[in-house]
């Protein structure tokens, strides 16, 4: 051969192509006849998530209809990964709010800072994955669509202990 | 003998049409669902379910991926030689497709029109004409990897040209101890050999032609263990890289009928074709235009011995996509090995052998029947033990493992590696001088 190439002296007795192929194919064909599957049907079974699971992110709303979020701007700070545009207002008895909360979920990387460093628990990250979409616009969620989630939220947060005290 | 009576020339015409017909599309929806089968095969041997979402466990798959593949886009590369590109699935399908008109599917059906043999053309030629057309299958391979304009297609051609070229020979050479013995090269009188003449499969007497067909099949056919003209994880797609669409599923037709074809030849060859095991009333053939020798025909019969037929091509077909999963591929030199160091070498001898027992059976007088067949088996069978014993001891590929042990049993005395034991280090060349540096950094 032009290149060099290490060529193996192969033991000889101890093992056997033959026998060998007959073990294969008789493995094989007992997996053939065996009922029990590893399959996930997919969208008849769900994976179980673990409690830890951080999707796409929601955002709580107080009984009125009102987000929680205080407009503090913790979560655009801390956020590592940018995504997150918040301009605040405020209304006539000194209440602070958001004007525009926007995550873009295509650069969010999902690390939950935003929901440890919620003062008023307001943002949080989900149990959600099923978010495909046609656009890539529709994939910066505001403030609405952040509200009307409806998917369980990440367990670092405890419901029990709203404030965390 | 029992005289049907010979088809008019219209009705000749028209009996061959409707045959063509449904043979073509017979083949066609079985090639379709032969694709099911293989993604369900390993799906299955994969603990998988295999596709289960179009239709009642999957069913109607097919259906989905032909209108895929006429919906998909035609992609054409920049640089390909157009004309030769589109030329080859062409190349390659046709044969595929032609190659099933000598194969005889069922015993004769006497219809009122005259008596109509189960085989769309009965040429004399029979096992030259397929090894002929499914040696043309090649160029269809060659011809795109050449075109395509791309490195991973062309090596993926220059493989298919080589290996399916070296293993035509094996193929050819495995068929001559079949021919010795049926006389004859038409499909239909090497099964009226198995069932009437000789009595016998051709595989009892010839089980080592058999083998050596069935390896040469699969390489002929380039599927695993033999894909090399494919060989995905190392060529991309090999031939076929650079085709979509339309083009690519002929392709793929064209290497499942191949296989289909394969398959057919080994049912047909070897197993007796379309007859059912010890039973007479099937014995038939047709050895004037609408006299038939043997047992009497039937439509049931044809009927009966098209589904046994049907049944064991499925079997192969089957064993085909067993192997295909269950083996790691060849390598390419070891393909080349095998084809002409071992393939070769022992088709050959065993010619020589058959040739001379029937040689020797001749010339002791012993009739051509079941006897002459038992002796020949016999010697099969001490050939096939020879054959096996040499090779199983001779060609190893074996893992790392017992590799270990094999530098000491050459020095005396071979010791099993016992699992959780420390097995014994082969000796290098050049001794680890000091410890690696992380492992100094982790005891301090």
């Amino acid at each position: 051969m032009a290149i060099g190439v290490k060529v193996l002296e192969r033991p000889r007795g101890t093992t056997s192509y033959f026998r060998a192929t007959l073990k294969g194919m008789a493995l094989t064909f007992r997996h053939l006849i065996d009922t029990e599957k590893v399959t996930l049907e997919y969208p008849d079974e769900k994976p179980e998530l673990s409690p830890r699971w951080r999707g796409t992110h929601r955002m709580e709303v107080h009984a009125d209809g009102r987000p929680k979020c205080v407009a503090c701007g913790l979560c655009p700070t801390i956020c590592p990964a940018n995504c997150i545009r918040l301009v605040p207002g405020e209304d006539d008895q000194g209440n602070r709010y958001p004007v525009v909360y926007e995550i873009d979920e295509f650069r969010c990387i999902f690390c939950g800072m935003c929901q440890e460093v919620c003062p008023v628990e307001a943002i949080h990250v989900g149990q959600d994955y099923e978010n495909a979409e046609y656009t890539r616009e529709r994939f910066v969620y505001d403030l609405d669509r952040l509200m009307a989630q409806d998917h369980p939220v990440t367990e670092l947060w405890d419901p029990s202990d709203p404030l965390g005290q | 003998m029992h005289e049907i009576g010979a088809l008019s020339p219209t009705a000749w015409l028209i009996a061959s049409i409707l045959k063509i017909v449904v043979a073509f599309t017979t083949v066609m929806i079985t090639v379709a669902y032969m694709t099911l089968l293989e993604r369900k095969i390993a799906g299955w041997i994969q603990d998988r379910y295999g596709p289960n979402r179009v239709g009642p466990s999957g069913i109607m798959q097919p259906l989905a991926d032909g209108l895929k593949n006429i919906m998909k886009e035609e992609t054409l590369p920049k640089n390909a030689a157009r004309f030769f590109f589109v030329l080859a699935p062409m190349i390659a399908i046709i044969p595929a497709l032609v190659t099933f008109a000598v194969v005889p599917v069922a015993a004769p059906l006497p219809t009122p029109w005259g008596l109509v043999d189960m085989v769309i053309a009965d040429v004399p030629v029979g096992i030259l004409f397929i090894l002929a057309l499914s040696g043309l299958g090649a160029y269809g391979l060659v011809l795109a990897g050449w075109s395509s304009f791309n490195k991973y297609a062309f090596l993926g051609g220059l493989r298919a040209s080589a290996q399916l070229v070296s293993y035509e020979v094996g193929l050819g050479l495995s068929l001559i101890p079949v021919i010795m013995i049926a006389g004859n090269v038409t499909l239909t009188q090497v099964v009226w050999t198995q069932q009437g003449e000789l009595g016998l499969w051709l595989a009892l007497p010839l089980g080592l032609s058999f083998f050596l067909f069935i390896v040469s099949a699969f390489a002929e056919t380039s599927r695993l263990p033999f894909d090399m003209p494919e060989a995905e994880s190392e060529l991309v797609a090999g031939y076929h890289s650079e085709y979509s669409a339309m083009k690519f599923s002929m392709f793929m037709i064209a290497e499942f009928s191949h296989m289909l074809t394969a398959s057919m030849l080994m049912a047909t060859l070897f197993f007796g074709g379309w007859d059912i095991p010890f039973w007479k009333g099937d014995d038939m053939v047709v050895v004037a235009p609408g006299v038939v020798q043997g047992a009497e025909p039937a439509v049931w019969k044809t009927l009966l011995t098209y589904a046994v037929f049907a049944a064991k091509t499925m079997v192969f077909v089957f064993i085909y996509m067993w192997v295909r999963w269950t083996l790691p591929r060849f390598r390419y030199d070891q393909i080349m090995d095998l084809g002409w160091k071992v393939l070769f070498e022992v088709a050959l001898a065993f010619i020589i052998l058959i040739g001379a027992t029937m040689l020797i059976l001749d010339k002791i007088g012993i009739e051509y029947g079941p006897v002459y067949g038992l002796i020949l088996t016999a010697v099969n069978v001490v050939a096939m033990a020879i054959f096996f014993w040499v090779v199983d001891r001779d060609r190893v590929i074996s893992g790392a493992s017992a590799r270990r042990g094999w530098r000491k049993e050459r020095r005396g005395g071979f010791t099993p590696i016992i699992p959780g034991e420390t097995a014994p280090r082969r000796p290098t060349a050049v001794e680890p001088e000091a410890e690696p540096a992380f492992a100094q950094a982790g005891a301090e």
